[in-house]
């Protein structure tokens, strides 16, 4: 029996196009730094397996630039740990009204927890320590009271979860515990209404308003707990990868909402998905092992990183 | 196909036997519940044709009646079956209803207590505390309620002069409306707080977070959100727990009252101090009367009434957890 | 008390000094109204209730019990005497507990456990299955009353007379045997319940394991099955146990009003015994307490306190039980 004395032999086999080398990640094509709406030279897809994901062809930015910019959130120097391992290490952000900031990276490398952690959701889990400071509006938020702090920070979750009343009564929900008084359903019906209406959900719900909030579809689920967050009046969105339990219809129909809303409140939504955060995103951080490998725009990062790791996650070398 | 089995599990054991026999054994005990509620009524049947829909209505005293039933039976006597049992329906309603009421109202609190807001040591305190309370016999809480309970209602609670104003009719001697409902109350309680824990447990953690997420404190989140979805489950606790007090004979009948009597709101503060026989512990305290035809008759009429209760909640509890499965609650 | 205070901790120094982990967060008193603060302040009322509720039976059932019982009563069967003490003790009552619980639990658990098996492994017609399961129910709500009552009936019928005391031609119908065959109607229900439970928690790929070299599914159930449910089964027993020895009503109607044994003449032991009539602890503590025949207080509570121990013992033995089966492990589904 011969002996294999050449891998190469083995990929002739297999591989009718390649025959002479083992395959190699192409090297990242650098995108035009312009932010031109039309559809773009794609970079080639990286190596190896399944669907192509650097492949950002007709990837394009549903977002122009943002109109204004007022400071929001700071974080600063924030360090989170469960336990003793180190989700998330010294990351500095700022959080602007008026555009929307992602947040990408591989899983595990803690961008939920730092999402987490602007509302303060972190301390439901007794073992997590946080240092640092975080201000909304140059107030610490450790000296604000959560559920306060819950109420102009809000989010929106990776899984639906209407609550399992009708639709009225989720949005409801949240506005009668504003109050310290009971509030009639007269009352409370405009503020519904244009809640709704600003998740883009009032169109399709309007007759059915007392339907049960589960009977709808996921994508109209996510939406009425997007048109609840806002229902608090927030002054930052927060967003754990909202669209991930989503269809594609659903999806593009809340990119555009949140491109939307980057007026009224400011965004920060978590995704893996580095097509939806190209096309929404007006500032992206890349974190990586619970470290801020880069912070920049959305057209800067995408088209010419300056670092390395980034450069190599864009392209889909790892993920 | 009972030949091509190996020789170990040969024709004796085959799956077609076994489970012919298993359907009989099931048959066999739905059989036995049909015998049984078709036999209480054939035997109750004479009490309740004697006396029509008067039989639940109120007239007359009705120790005297069952008395009079029993005699009757003798060999050679017309039998009676006159029976006004509104006094003992009466007393089954309050001592129920009253229990009910308190059980529910502590169990929820001390079921959400026990799941969302107790410190760890005191729900590492209360679980074992409320499984002691639920697992304790009925006899010994009756032995606990004549010896300790009714002695202090009857030479503390109540006064001479209120002892006097009613001594012609009855006596307030401790045992009483407040003794019954107090230990029933302490009897049911314990199985709601069980009951409403699981449901309380059940909701899904990603609503409470939500509404966490959403700027609601955790006490209405807790309420809002938890206790009206583990709904179903305070309902099935709470049917469980009135079908026990309804059935509790032992415990009633050694703290309630001797007496069929039918304690009077309007009496004031001694109405709590009444005694009084609920249904089923009239049951026991005249079960040597069942060799006598007519009053064997009417014991079974009572314990028909019982069965037909226990259904008749049963069915109001399933009802009610269809009805709230419209928004999502698991049922 | 626990009235929730605000915790959140200082900024921290410049240094970045952590600052201490915090527990599940009761969040600041600030957007508590002062219902919701009275509600946490009723829950922890109630709680605090409860458990004095309990310690209270708890140390007076002991302490009564350790006054009043002495060694001998539990040897000694009761007896005519113008004291509590020359009255002797109530060891038929003990006995009497214990051969009820054994013979109702060994005639609940193989019908409980077939039954269970029937609904989990065939269950055909489903219509019979939801019959049946409905049937379970309804047999857990009826009042052990009812079921004594029902028990007079079946017993005193002449077809059944072997099973007591029979004098010219009438057949008594009190009896070991026919309290122990009602009590098991008691029992069945929670043996089905937890034998289910346990049946349903092996994923099926076990099954189909066994099925797919060659076995037939008695084999299957009675050798593989089974022998994986023995801690829920045994925890059903155990909680059939429990309310097999707290019951009173059906061993007042059905076990005869007597303190001691009473055999019948003539038949061959154990069956003189089994079918005569005599007496348990419940039964006990009930005649003797002021509302009995006896009265007497003082050996009510010695009673008491034994049964008081039994009841604890079992739900020690159930918790036992858990504690193993979770060390075990689960089944990897």
């Amino acid at each position: 029996m011969e002996l294999i004395s050449d891998v190469s032999e083995l990929r002739g086999g297999m591989d009718p196009g390649n025959s002479d080398t083992p395959r190699l990640p192409p090297p990242v094509r650098r995108l035009p730094l312009e932010d031109v709406p039309a559809a773009r030279q794609a970079s080639p897809s990286a190596g190896g397996g399944a669907p192509a994901p650097g492949g950002f062809t007709g990837a394009r930015r549903s977002i122009g630039a943002p109109q204004f910019s007022i400071r929001r959130m700071e974080i600063d120097d924030v360090s989170v740990s469960y336990s003793n391992r180190e989700a998330v290490k010294s990351v500095s952000l700022p959080v602007r009204q008026g555009e929307v900031l992602s947040m990408i990276g591989p899983s595990g490398c803690g961008k939920t927890t730092l999402l987490r952690s602007l509302n303060r959701l972190t301390e439901l889990t007794s073992t997590a320590t946080l240092r640092g400071r975080i201000l909304l509006d140059d107030v610490d938020i450790t000296q604000i009271e959560p559920t306060l702090l819950r109420r102009r920070v809000t989010m929106v979750f990776q899984q639906p979860n209407p609550f399992p009343m009708s639709v009225f009564d989720n949005i409801a929900y949240v506005l009668r515990e504003q109050g310290s008084r009971r509030q009639r359903k007269k009352t409370l019906e405009p503020k519904v209404h244009s809640a709704l209406d600003r998740a883009g959900l009032f169109e399709e719900v309007k007759d059915n308003l007392d339907h049960p909030a589960l009977k709808l579809s996921g994508g109209q689920q996510q939406r009425l707990c997007i048109a609840r967050a806002l229902a608090a009046e927030p002054e930052v969105l927060l967003l754990d990868e909202p669209c991930s339990a989503l269809d594609p219809q659903s999806t593009q129909v809340i990119e555009d909402l949140i491109v939307k809303l980057r007026d009224d409140v400011a965004v920060v939504i978590v995704t893996h998905n580095l097509q939806q955060a190209y096309r929404i995103a007006d500032h992206v951080a890349f974190m990586y092992l619970g470290e801020l490998v880069e912070y920049n725009s959305a057209t800067a990062l995408f088209g010419s990183p300056r670092e390395q790791r980034t450069q190599e996650y864009v392209s889909g070398a790892f993920g | 196909m009972e030949e091509s089995y190996p020789e170990e599990y040969g024709p004796r054991w085959s799956d077609r036997r076994v489970e012919r026999m298993l359907g009989a054994l099931v048959c066999a005990v739905v059989a036995l519940l049909l015998a049984m509620i078709v036999i209480v009524f054939v035997k109750a049947w004479p009490s309740f044709a004697h006396n029509g829909l008067a039989w639940f209505g109120a007239g007359g005293n009705v120790d005297d009646q069952l008395n009079a039933i029993f005699l009757s039976g003798q060999a050679g006597a017309e039998y009676i079956y006159t029976f006004h049992a509104w006094p003992l329906i009466w007393s089954t309603l309050l001592i129920t209803g009253g229990a009910v009421t308190i059980a529910l109202f502590s169990a929820l609190f001390v079921a959400v207590f026990i799941v969302e807001f107790a410190p760890e040591w005191m729900s590492n305190v209360l679980q074992p505390v409320v499984r002691f309370l639920a697992s304790v016999p009925s006899v010994i809480y009756g032995l606990l309620g004549v010896l300790v309970l009714v002695p202090f209602i009857g030479n503390h609670l109540v006064s001479e002069s209120q002892k006097a104003s009613v001594a012609g009719v009855i006596s307030l001697s401790g045992y009483s409306l407040l003794a019954a409902v107090t230990v029933l109350t302490v009897m049911i309680a314990p199985l709601m707080v069980s009951i409403f824990s699981d449901g309380l447990r059940a909701v899904r953690p990603g609503w409470l977070e939500g509404s966490l997420a959403l700027g609601v404190n955790r006490w209405r989140t807790t309420w809002k959100i938890a206790v009206r979805t583990a709904r179903p489950a305070i309902v099935a606790g709470t049917v469980l727990a009135v079908a026990r007090a309804i059935g509790e004979a032992v415990m009633l009948a050694m703290i309630s009252g001797s007496v069929g009597f039918a304690p009077n709101p309007a009496d004031g503060a001694i109405f709590i101090f009444e005694p009084s026989r609920p249904l089923a512990p009239t049951i026991v305290k005249n079960i040597d009367q069942l060799s006598s035809p007519p009053a064997n008759a009417t014991l079974f009429a009572i314990a028909a009434v019982l069965l037909f209760s226990a259904a008749l909640l049963s069915l109001t509890g399933w009802a009610a957890r269809r009805a709230m499965r419209k928004y999502g609650a698991t049922a | 008390m626990g009235a929730p205070v605000a915790t959140s901790p200082a900024a921290p120094p410049p240094g970045g000094a952590p600052p201490q982990p915090r527990k599940a967060a009761v969040e600041g008193s600030a957007t508590w109204r002062l219902t919701d603060r009275i509600g946490l302040a009723i829950c922890w009322a109630l709680g605090l209730l409860f458990c004095a509720i309990a310690v209270a039976i708890a140390v007076y059932l002991f302490l009564q019990g350790i006054k009043y019982l002495r060694p001998s009563m539990l040897v000694t069967p009761a007896s005519a005497g113008f004291t509590q003490g020359e009255s002797g003790g109530f060891s038929d009552a003990l006995f009497g507990t214990m051969i009820v619980a054994v013979m109702g639990i060994s005639i609940a658990l193989p019908i409980g456990i077939g039954i269970a098996v029937w609904l989990v492994e065939y269950g055909r017609p489903a219509g019979l299955a939801r019959v049946t399961e409905s049937t379970i129910e309804a047999i857990a709500g009826i009042p052990s009353i009812v079921l004594a009552l029902f028990g007079t009936v079946i017993f005193s019928s002449t077809a059944l007379g072997f099973l007591s005391r029979t004098s010219d031609g009438v057949v008594f119908g009190r009896s070991f045997f026919a309290a122990s065959v009602m009590l098991s109607l008691v029992a069945l229900p929670l043996v089905v319940a937890s034998t289910r439970e346990g049946l349903n928690s092996i994923p099926r790929h076990v099954r189909e394991a066994s099925y797919a070299v060659g076995k037939t599914k008695a084999a299957t159930t009675r050798r593989i099955l089974i022998p994986a449910s023995r801690p829920q089964i045994a925890t059903g027993a155990m909680l059939g146990l429990g309310r097999i020895i707290g019951d009173t009503a059906i061993i007042v109607v059905l076990l005869g009003a007597t303190q001691n044994f009473a055999p019948v003449e003539g038949a061959a032991f154990p069956f003189n015994y089994l079918r005569g009539a005599g007496t348990t602890l419940t039964n006990f503590v009930y005649e003797a307490s002021p509302t009995g025949n006896l009265n007497q207080p003082q050996k009510a509570y010695a009673a008491a306190f034994v049964l008081l121990l039994m009841v604890l013992a079992l739900n020690a033995a159930v918790d036992a039980v858990h504690r193993r089966a979770r060390k075990v492990g689960a089944w990897s589904s």
